[in-house]
Protein backbone atom coordinates (compact mmCIF):
# COMPACT_ATOMS: atom_id res chain seq x y z
CA UNK A 1 0.00 0.00 0.00
CA UNK A 2 0.99 3.53 -0.56
CA UNK A 3 2.87 5.07 2.07
CA UNK A 4 1.57 8.32 1.55
CA UNK A 5 -1.76 7.63 1.34
CA UNK A 6 -1.47 6.15 4.98
CA UNK A 7 0.42 8.73 6.16
CA UNK A 8 -2.39 10.94 4.65
CA UNK A 9 -5.31 8.96 5.79
CA UNK A 10 -3.88 8.73 9.83
CA UNK A 11 -2.90 12.58 9.71
CA UNK A 12 -6.44 13.19 8.64
CA UNK A 13 -8.13 11.41 11.35
CA UNK A 14 -6.00 12.90 13.54
CA UNK A 15 -6.95 16.26 12.50
CA UNK A 16 -11.01 15.54 12.66
CA UNK A 17 -10.13 13.47 16.56
CA UNK A 18 -8.40 17.02 17.33
CA UNK A 19 -11.08 19.51 16.11
CA UNK A 20 -14.04 17.32 17.68
CA UNK A 21 -11.38 17.49 20.73
CA UNK A 22 -11.29 21.23 20.38
CA UNK A 23 -15.37 21.63 20.07
CA UNK A 24 -15.73 19.26 23.07
CA UNK A 25 -13.17 20.43 25.71
CA UNK A 26 -14.81 22.88 28.46
CA UNK A 27 -11.68 23.65 29.61
CA UNK A 28 -10.41 26.47 27.65
CA UNK A 29 -6.71 25.77 28.47
CA UNK A 30 -7.14 22.28 26.97
CA UNK A 31 -8.81 23.38 23.79
CA UNK A 32 -6.38 26.12 23.45
CA UNK A 33 -3.86 23.34 23.50
CA UNK A 34 -5.70 20.88 20.93
CA UNK A 35 -6.22 23.87 18.71
CA UNK A 36 -1.79 23.81 19.23
CA UNK A 37 -1.96 20.09 18.29
CA UNK A 38 -4.57 20.81 15.12
CA UNK A 39 -2.07 23.62 13.58
CA UNK A 40 0.87 21.00 13.97
CA UNK A 41 -1.12 18.28 12.47
CA UNK A 42 -1.84 20.76 9.78
CA UNK A 43 1.87 21.77 9.76
CA UNK A 44 2.96 18.04 8.89
CA UNK A 45 0.26 17.93 6.26
CA UNK A 46 1.18 20.63 4.46
CA UNK A 47 4.76 18.43 4.44
CA UNK A 48 3.55 15.77 3.08
CA UNK A 49 2.26 17.84 0.18
CA UNK A 50 5.78 19.44 -0.31
CA UNK A 51 4.24 23.01 0.54
CA UNK A 52 7.61 23.77 3.18
CA UNK A 53 7.17 27.44 3.59
CA UNK A 54 3.39 26.88 4.28
CA UNK A 55 3.97 24.38 6.75
CA UNK A 56 6.76 26.75 8.13
CA UNK A 57 3.99 29.67 8.69
CA UNK A 58 1.53 27.13 9.97
CA UNK A 59 4.30 25.62 12.88
CA UNK A 60 5.02 29.42 14.01
CA UNK A 61 1.72 31.56 13.64
CA UNK A 62 -1.20 28.57 14.22
CA UNK A 63 1.10 26.42 16.97
CA UNK A 64 3.12 28.78 18.15
CA UNK A 65 2.12 32.41 18.24
CA UNK A 66 -1.95 32.59 18.38
CA UNK A 67 -1.49 29.24 20.75
CA UNK A 68 0.39 32.33 23.54
CA UNK A 69 -2.18 34.77 22.26
CA UNK A 70 -4.80 32.83 23.32
CA UNK A 71 -3.33 31.75 26.60
CA UNK A 72 -2.92 35.82 27.47
CA UNK A 73 -6.61 35.78 26.64
CA UNK A 74 -7.57 33.33 28.78
CA UNK A 75 -5.47 35.11 31.63
CA UNK A 76 -7.87 37.90 31.16
CA UNK A 77 -11.25 36.00 30.31
CA UNK A 78 -11.15 33.19 32.70
CA UNK A 79 -10.57 29.64 31.55
CA UNK A 80 -13.86 27.81 32.31
CA UNK A 81 -16.66 27.84 29.85
CA UNK A 82 -20.01 28.44 30.80
CA UNK A 83 -21.74 24.76 30.37
CA UNK A 84 -24.33 25.27 27.90
CA UNK A 85 -25.19 22.46 25.97
CA UNK A 86 -28.68 23.31 23.70
CA UNK A 87 -29.24 21.57 20.84
CA UNK A 88 -30.14 23.44 18.18
CA UNK A 89 -31.53 22.02 14.77
CA UNK A 90 -31.40 24.65 12.47
CA UNK A 91 -27.75 25.40 13.45
CA UNK A 92 -26.88 21.50 12.96
CA UNK A 93 -28.43 22.27 9.57
CA UNK A 94 -26.48 25.16 8.65
CA UNK A 95 -23.15 23.84 9.69
CA UNK A 96 -24.66 20.69 7.16
CA UNK A 97 -25.10 22.52 4.32
CA UNK A 98 -22.07 24.77 4.30
CA UNK A 99 -20.33 21.52 3.79
CA UNK A 100 -21.88 19.90 1.54
CA UNK A 101 -21.67 22.93 -0.74
CA UNK A 102 -17.61 23.23 0.20
CA UNK A 103 -17.44 19.66 -0.77
CA UNK A 104 -19.52 20.61 -3.36
CA UNK A 105 -16.90 22.95 -4.54
CA UNK A 106 -13.95 20.90 -4.42
CA UNK A 107 -15.47 18.50 -6.62
CA UNK A 108 -14.48 21.29 -9.52
CA UNK A 109 -10.86 20.88 -8.51
CA UNK A 110 -8.41 19.37 -10.34
CA UNK A 111 -6.65 16.66 -8.91
CA UNK A 112 -3.94 16.96 -6.44
CA UNK A 113 -0.43 16.47 -8.81
CA UNK A 114 -2.31 16.76 -12.02
CA UNK A 115 -0.07 18.06 -14.29
CA UNK A 116 -2.69 19.85 -17.06
CA UNK A 117 -4.47 21.27 -13.79
CA UNK A 118 -4.77 25.55 -15.05
CA UNK A 119 -2.27 26.53 -11.77
CA UNK A 120 0.68 24.66 -14.23
CA UNK A 121 -0.70 24.98 -18.44
CA UNK A 122 -1.44 28.81 -17.83
CA UNK A 123 0.96 31.28 -19.49
CA UNK A 124 1.97 33.14 -16.36
CA UNK A 125 3.02 30.18 -14.58
CA UNK A 126 6.49 29.94 -16.71
CA UNK A 127 6.86 33.48 -15.64
CA UNK A 128 6.39 32.52 -11.97
CA UNK A 129 8.07 29.53 -11.73
CA UNK A 130 11.25 29.43 -14.00
CA UNK A 131 14.38 30.79 -12.59
CA UNK A 132 16.08 32.58 -15.83
CA UNK A 133 13.47 34.57 -16.54
CA UNK A 134 14.50 38.36 -17.25
CA UNK A 135 12.78 41.02 -15.59
CA UNK A 136 10.34 43.81 -17.45
CA UNK A 137 12.18 44.06 -20.55
CA UNK A 138 11.01 47.37 -21.24
CA UNK A 139 11.90 48.78 -17.79
CA UNK A 140 14.98 50.84 -17.13
CA UNK A 141 16.46 47.15 -15.94
CA UNK A 142 15.56 45.58 -19.11
CA UNK A 143 18.00 47.55 -20.95
CA UNK A 144 21.11 46.47 -19.34
CA UNK A 145 20.15 43.18 -19.57
CA UNK A 146 20.81 42.95 -23.40
CA UNK A 147 24.49 42.69 -22.38
CA UNK A 148 24.44 41.29 -18.64
CA UNK A 149 23.60 37.80 -18.42
CA UNK A 150 23.40 38.02 -14.72
CA UNK A 151 19.66 40.32 -15.45
CA UNK A 152 17.70 37.02 -14.19
CA UNK A 153 16.64 35.74 -10.86
CA UNK A 154 18.50 32.42 -11.91
CA UNK A 155 21.03 31.12 -9.61
CA UNK A 156 20.33 34.48 -6.83
CA UNK A 157 16.88 33.32 -5.35
CA UNK A 158 16.80 29.31 -5.29
CA UNK A 159 13.66 29.44 -3.35
CA UNK A 160 10.31 30.38 -5.78
CA UNK A 161 8.32 31.05 -3.14
CA UNK A 162 10.11 34.00 -1.72
CA UNK A 163 10.98 34.87 -5.22
CA UNK A 164 7.06 35.28 -5.92
CA UNK A 165 6.67 36.98 -2.66
CA UNK A 166 8.94 39.46 -2.85
CA UNK A 167 9.54 39.99 -6.25
CA UNK A 168 6.54 39.38 -8.50
CA UNK A 169 4.62 40.30 -5.83
CA UNK A 170 6.69 42.91 -3.84
CA UNK A 171 3.70 45.53 -3.67
CA UNK A 172 1.22 42.87 -2.26
CA UNK A 173 3.80 41.96 0.33
CA UNK A 174 4.71 45.70 1.07
CA UNK A 175 0.79 45.95 2.55
CA UNK A 176 0.91 43.04 3.99
CA UNK A 177 3.72 44.71 6.16
CA UNK A 178 1.13 47.80 6.80
CA UNK A 179 -1.76 45.46 7.64
CA UNK A 180 0.84 43.85 10.34
CA UNK A 181 1.68 47.15 11.22
CA UNK A 182 -2.07 48.69 11.91
CA UNK A 183 -2.79 45.54 13.98
CA UNK A 184 0.33 46.21 16.19
CA UNK A 185 -0.88 50.34 16.12
CA UNK A 186 -4.30 49.15 16.88
CA UNK A 187 -3.50 46.98 19.93
CA UNK A 188 -1.35 50.28 21.40
CA UNK A 189 -4.08 52.57 20.70
CA UNK A 190 -7.04 50.46 22.02
CA UNK A 191 -5.28 48.86 25.13
CA UNK A 192 -2.04 51.02 25.98
CA UNK A 193 -3.87 53.22 28.60
CA UNK A 194 -5.67 51.02 30.87
CA UNK A 195 -5.19 51.39 34.05
CA UNK A 196 -1.95 50.93 36.21
CA UNK A 197 -0.21 51.00 32.43
CA UNK A 198 2.30 53.10 33.42
CA UNK A 199 2.78 54.06 30.16
CA UNK A 200 -0.85 55.89 29.97
CA UNK A 201 -2.00 57.21 26.79
CA UNK A 202 -0.34 55.99 24.03
CA UNK A 203 2.61 55.42 21.37
CA UNK A 204 6.34 56.36 21.82
CA UNK B 1 5.06 29.99 37.20
CA UNK B 2 8.79 31.76 38.79
CA UNK B 3 9.49 28.73 41.37
CA UNK B 4 8.73 26.21 38.67
CA UNK B 5 12.00 24.78 38.05
CA UNK B 6 10.85 22.35 35.24
CA UNK B 7 9.96 25.56 33.54
CA UNK B 8 12.68 27.48 34.03
CA UNK B 9 15.17 24.95 33.60
CA UNK B 10 13.20 23.77 29.77
CA UNK B 11 12.50 27.80 28.85
CA UNK B 12 16.36 27.94 29.95
CA UNK B 13 18.08 25.27 27.69
CA UNK B 14 15.03 26.29 24.54
CA UNK B 15 14.98 29.70 24.27
CA UNK B 16 19.07 30.19 22.50
CA UNK B 17 17.71 27.61 20.64
CA UNK B 18 14.88 29.32 19.25
CA UNK B 19 16.52 32.16 18.66
CA UNK B 20 19.50 31.19 16.66
CA UNK B 21 16.91 29.18 14.70
CA UNK B 22 14.77 32.31 14.09
CA UNK B 23 18.00 34.21 13.31
CA UNK B 24 18.66 30.78 10.84
CA UNK B 25 14.98 31.52 9.41
CA UNK B 26 15.91 35.35 8.68
CA UNK B 27 19.11 34.89 7.34
CA UNK B 28 18.12 31.92 4.89
CA UNK B 29 14.96 33.04 3.71
CA UNK B 30 15.57 33.69 -0.10
CA UNK B 31 17.25 30.21 -0.20
CA UNK B 32 15.34 28.20 1.60
CA UNK B 33 12.00 27.98 3.08
CA UNK B 34 11.34 30.63 5.65
CA UNK B 35 11.39 34.17 5.93
CA UNK B 36 11.40 37.33 7.35
CA UNK B 37 7.86 36.47 8.94
CA UNK B 38 8.48 33.12 10.22
CA UNK B 39 11.78 34.16 11.79
CA UNK B 40 10.19 37.27 13.28
CA UNK B 41 7.30 35.03 15.04
CA UNK B 42 9.88 32.63 16.39
CA UNK B 43 12.37 35.51 17.86
CA UNK B 44 8.91 36.72 19.08
CA UNK B 45 7.35 33.58 20.59
CA UNK B 46 11.24 32.90 22.18
CA UNK B 47 11.08 36.30 24.05
CA UNK B 48 7.21 35.47 24.64
CA UNK B 49 8.52 32.30 26.56
CA UNK B 50 10.91 33.82 28.90
CA UNK B 51 8.61 36.76 29.92
CA UNK B 52 5.90 33.92 30.79
CA UNK B 53 9.06 31.72 32.74
CA UNK B 54 10.71 34.81 34.27
CA UNK B 55 8.04 37.36 34.67
CA UNK B 56 6.85 39.92 32.05
CA UNK B 57 9.06 43.22 34.31
CA UNK B 58 11.96 41.13 32.83
CA UNK B 59 10.90 40.82 29.57
CA UNK B 60 10.16 44.32 29.16
CA UNK B 61 13.66 44.92 30.49
CA UNK B 62 15.09 43.12 27.97
CA UNK B 63 12.84 44.37 25.08
CA UNK B 64 11.54 47.78 26.58
CA UNK B 65 7.82 48.82 24.53
CA UNK B 66 9.58 52.07 23.23
CA UNK B 67 12.07 49.63 21.53
CA UNK B 68 9.27 47.59 19.51
CA UNK B 69 7.34 50.80 18.92
CA UNK B 70 10.38 52.01 16.56
CA UNK B 71 10.89 48.96 15.66
CA UNK B 72 7.45 48.10 14.00
CA UNK B 73 7.88 51.28 12.46
CA UNK B 74 11.14 50.77 11.22
CA UNK B 75 10.56 47.01 9.76
CA UNK B 76 8.08 48.67 7.34
CA UNK B 77 10.84 51.50 6.60
CA UNK B 78 13.12 49.81 5.38
CA UNK B 79 10.60 47.66 3.04
CA UNK B 80 9.37 50.89 1.95
CA UNK B 81 12.65 52.58 1.76
CA UNK B 82 13.92 50.11 -0.72
CA UNK B 83 10.95 51.24 -3.21
CA UNK B 84 11.60 54.83 -2.42
CA UNK B 85 15.30 54.77 -3.13
CA UNK B 86 14.26 52.93 -6.51
CA UNK B 87 11.82 55.76 -6.94
CA UNK B 88 14.65 58.11 -6.42
CA UNK B 89 17.04 56.37 -8.62
CA UNK B 90 15.00 56.96 -11.82
CA UNK B 91 13.89 53.01 -11.48
CA UNK B 92 9.84 51.99 -10.79
CA UNK B 93 8.92 51.66 -7.05
CA UNK B 94 9.97 48.53 -5.81
CA UNK B 95 12.35 47.90 -8.40
CA UNK B 96 15.51 46.42 -6.76
CA UNK B 97 17.45 46.18 -9.07
CA UNK B 98 18.11 50.18 -8.63
CA UNK B 99 20.16 48.94 -5.75
CA UNK B 100 23.48 47.27 -7.78
CA UNK B 101 22.99 49.41 -11.51
CA UNK B 102 25.46 47.13 -13.14
CA UNK B 103 24.30 43.89 -11.29
CA UNK B 104 20.68 43.96 -11.33
CA UNK B 105 20.23 40.20 -10.77
CA UNK B 106 22.41 40.39 -7.56
CA UNK B 107 20.90 43.81 -6.85
CA UNK B 108 17.15 41.50 -6.94
CA UNK B 109 18.61 39.52 -3.99
CA UNK B 110 19.88 42.12 -1.61
CA UNK B 111 16.80 43.73 -2.47
CA UNK B 112 14.75 40.78 -1.02
CA UNK B 113 17.21 40.02 1.79
CA UNK B 114 16.55 43.87 2.61
CA UNK B 115 12.55 43.20 2.67
CA UNK B 116 13.02 39.80 4.66
CA UNK B 117 14.61 41.85 7.33
CA UNK B 118 12.06 44.54 7.15
CA UNK B 119 9.11 42.17 7.38
CA UNK B 120 10.64 40.28 10.13
CA UNK B 121 11.64 42.88 12.30
CA UNK B 122 8.08 44.65 12.14
CA UNK B 123 6.49 40.81 12.97
CA UNK B 124 8.96 40.58 15.86
CA UNK B 125 8.08 44.13 16.84
CA UNK B 126 4.40 43.69 16.78
CA UNK B 127 4.20 40.05 18.11
CA UNK B 128 5.59 41.50 21.04
CA UNK B 129 3.31 44.61 21.32
CA UNK B 130 0.74 42.39 20.98
CA UNK B 131 1.48 40.62 23.89
CA UNK B 132 2.94 42.79 25.81
CA UNK B 133 -0.87 44.97 25.41
CA UNK B 134 -2.72 41.86 26.13
CA UNK B 135 -1.56 40.70 28.61
CA UNK B 136 -0.88 44.27 30.37
CA UNK B 137 -2.89 44.83 33.85
CA UNK B 138 -2.91 41.54 34.60
CA UNK B 139 -3.23 41.54 39.06
CA UNK B 140 0.19 40.14 39.01
CA UNK B 141 2.46 40.93 35.68
CA UNK B 142 4.23 37.93 36.09
CA UNK B 143 0.87 35.73 36.08
CA UNK B 144 0.51 35.53 32.18
CA UNK B 145 0.39 31.71 32.31
CA UNK B 146 -0.60 30.78 35.35
CA UNK B 147 -4.19 29.03 35.56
Amino acid sequence: MNAYLILDVVLLALLVLTAIATVEMRNLYSAVMMFSIYSLLMACFWMTMDAVDVAYAEAAVGAGISTILLIGTLVLTGSQETVRRAFSPAALAACLLCGALLVYGTLDMPAFGDRNAPAHTHPIYEGYTRQDVPKDPAGKSGQVAADHNSNFFHGHVPNQVTSVIVAYRAYDTLFEAVVILTAGLSMILLLRGRKGNPQRGGLL
Amino acid sequence: MRDNVLMRVIARWNIPFMITFGAYTQVHGELGPGGGFQAGIIVAAAFILYGMVFGLPDMRRIVPRRLTDVMALLGVMIYAGTGVYALAMGYEFLDHAALIESDPGAAEAWGMTAVEYGVGITVFAVMMTIFNEITEGTHEEGAASEG
